[in-house]
């Protein structure tokens, strides 16, 4: 197993607001809007370097959405920004309609996504929102793993042209993607190369799986990971050329098994490669209140659910 | 309830929100404190509810609510509150605040049903959905010829989205004469004034436009003004036209460091913090 190793923890929302940063120094199309939420989102670097460059929207994500489309139009590459649940379930026509439909140039970056948004509960811990901005025509969905990926795709959507759905989260985790990466959206990320099973995770499930590489490795099992941080468009040939090799996978997300990057991958392998698939991820429920550990945990969403997985899928072979 | 009664009532439900927000370290204590006088008017005095109770020796709770005044809370982020007030008006176990955001409790981060706390019919948390469903729930008080009042609370920045003004469209076209809304209007939001933020200006002038009634309620910590402006409001019902409550609040109030400021939308008080604040409410019916 390859070492992953960190010195600092950190949260994947500050890599956003470090990604916009940057941005508003080198990208003078690039604007910010966002929807009472400027804290959240980690924009305070970013407005205090470009004030006429954010538009405080208010707590009306609908209209912001709009704003946005309208923006774009006139050739701005407007980052449209609030918590996960708010900018997609509670704005989806308006992103279909105005954004998608219209092939306007939004960037919809979100946090907060999934369980770990950990003590707000059920009502804000979206676990479907993957599910529906995969499902739209034209739209580009990205969740990104750590500080450092979320940073580097923050600044590789300002040269993509067309829709773009971030999304990243609230706690803070290990940094151990590389500070100099290159972004390239569509293109997987080798992790670990292996033989046993291919463990597809995305998201904060990344170090997950590292983690139950390193476990699977002591038992004998020797585990290739890929990390997708481009949901949409899927790296196909990555997840197939890796089969090839393992003939078996373990997807890991946070988010329902319903709609998201498993059924992405098992759509995938059904139709070019039959292949017996296991799946992470928070199985038809709502979340609840808890600590984000606590709730990973609960939810079967941690390491020792994926090493259980894996072994699952290998008996299947 | 007799107005000493309720104040003091309204001190125990401060208290229990500074140590609730304390014990999980996430909340948010600002709207809640200001809220507290109107929510504990409306549960010990104004309100209407089975007054009958289970084996358990708590209230009946029934969702329907037939023949009974229902409150809805739309701005759920003030959960604290809303618990504190069910909870000692005899829904559930004082205890159980003891449990508010933490894990397997049914004191979920923002109001919801799906574990079945008594006093709760709808999940809320997502701002602009209440008013809605209170004009649902006023609309089938009509229906069945209920003769019911529907309460539902917003907050001012709230009145930010869309849906609100949808749902202030509806009532008056269905002359929902059994509804009203209160708007908690303090003047804050998360990134600051809402002035700042996204200016609400006359919200009076444009609830009447769309039809409405209103009622000032110059200071909603203010247990006399309060209870006066519930009583104005439910004078002014059955006319054909909803009520709507505009009612000045401040933020924190009750404890004089989460005052006149936006801070204490939803930070928790450290350890310090909280014995600050506790000496400020002194404890009127035991803590849980
Ligand atoms: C639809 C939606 N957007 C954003 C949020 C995040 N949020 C929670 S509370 C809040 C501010 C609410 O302001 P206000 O209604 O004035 O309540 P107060 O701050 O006075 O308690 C925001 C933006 C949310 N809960 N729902």
């Amino acid at each position: 197993m390859k070492k992953y190793t960190y010195t600092e923890k950190k949260d994947t929302r500050s890599g956003f607001g470090a990604g916009m940063a940057e941005l508003g120094k080198s990208h003078p199309n690039v604007m910010a809007l966002c929807a009472d939420l400027v804290a959240s989102l980690k924009l305070d670097a970013f407005i205090k370097e470009n004030p006429d460059r954010f538009v405080q929207c208010g707590i009306a994500e609908a209209n912001m959405i709009g704003v946005a489309a309208g923006l774009a139009i006139a050739g701005y590459v407007p980052y449209a920004t609030t918590f996960a649940n708010f900018g997609s379930g509670r704005v989806y026509d308006q992103i279909r309609q105005s954004v998608a439909y219209s092939g306007a140039n939004v960037k919809i970056a979100v946090s907060h996504a999934g369980l770990t948004l950990g003590e707000d509960g059920a009502t804000h811990q979206i676990l479907e929102d993957l599910a529906m901005m995969r499902s739209m025509p034209e739209m580009t969905v990205i969740n990104p793993c750590d500080y450092n990926q979320t940073k580097a795709a923050t600044i590789a959507l300002a040269d993509h042209v067309g829709p773009a759905y971030l999304r990243f989260g609230r706690p803070v985790m290990p940094v151990f993607t590389d500070p100099n990466q290159e972004f390239v959206i569509g293109k997987a990320w080798m992790v670990n190369e292996g033989k046993d099973v291919t463990i597809v995770a995305t998201g904060h499930l990344v170090w997950e799986a590292i983690q139950a590489g390193e476990l699977l490795e002591q038992e004998g099992i020797d585990a290739e990971i890929i990390n997708i941080h481009t949901i949409k468009p899927l790296d196909e040939e990555a997840i197939l050329k890796s089969v090839e090799k393992t003939r078996c996978v373990v997807t890991a997300e946070e988010h329902q098994l319903n709609g998201g990057l498993g059924d992405a991958v098992c759509q995938l392998l059904s139709r070019k490669r039959p292949t017996p698939v296991e799946m992470v991820g928070v199985d038809n429920s709502f979340g609840e209140s808890g600590t984000p550990a606590q709730l990973m945990e609960k939810y079967g969403l941690n390491a020792a659910a994926i090493v259980e997985k894996v072994k699952q899928v290998i008996s299947r072979k | 309830m007799k107005l000493e009664e309720l104040k003091s009532t309204a001190t125990q439900v401060r208290r229990d929100i500074v140590r609730m927000v304390h014990g999980c370290q996430s909340g948010h204590p600002g709207g809640s404190l200001g809220c507290t006088d109107l929510v504990t008017a409306l549960y010990f005095h104004e309100m209407k509810i089975d007054e009958s109770k289970g084996a358990d020796g708590y209230l009946n709770f029934s969702r329907e609510a037939k023949g009974e005044d229902l409150f809805f809370l739309s701005n759920g982020h003030i959960s604290p509150l809303f618990y504190s007030v069910l909870a000692r008006r005899g829904y559930f176990d004082i205890k159980e605040m003891s449990t508010f955001r933490k894990i397997n409790s049914r004191l979920q981060g923002h109001p919801a049903t799906h574990e079945h706390l008594p006093g709760i019919r709808v999940a809320s948390g997502s701002l602009g959905q209440g008013l809605s469903v209170a004009n649902g729930a006023a609309y089938a008080k009509k229906l069945r010829k209920e003769d019911n009042v529907v309460y539902v609370l917003m907050g001012d920045g709230e009145q930010q989205e869309g849906q609100i003004w949808e749902a202030v469209q509806f009532a008056p076209h269905y002359k929902l004469d059994n509804l009203v809304a209160i708007v908690d209007w303090n003047k804050q939001q998360i990134d600051g004034s809402t002035d700042k933020v996204m200016n609400n200006r006359d919200l009076k002038a444009k609830y009447e436009a769309f039809g409405w009634l209103t009622v000032d309620l110059l200071d909603g910590n203010d247990m006399q003004q309060v209870l006066d402006a519930l009583a104005a409001a439910k004078a002014m019902l059955g006319k054909g036209q909803p009520v709507v409550i505009l009612m000045k609040t401040e933020m924190g109030a009750g404890v004089d460091f989460m005052m006149h400021t936006h801070k204490w939308h939803g930070t928790a008080p450290n350890d310090e913090q909280l014995a600050t604040a506790l000496a400020q409410l002194p404890e009127t019916l035991g803590d849980y």
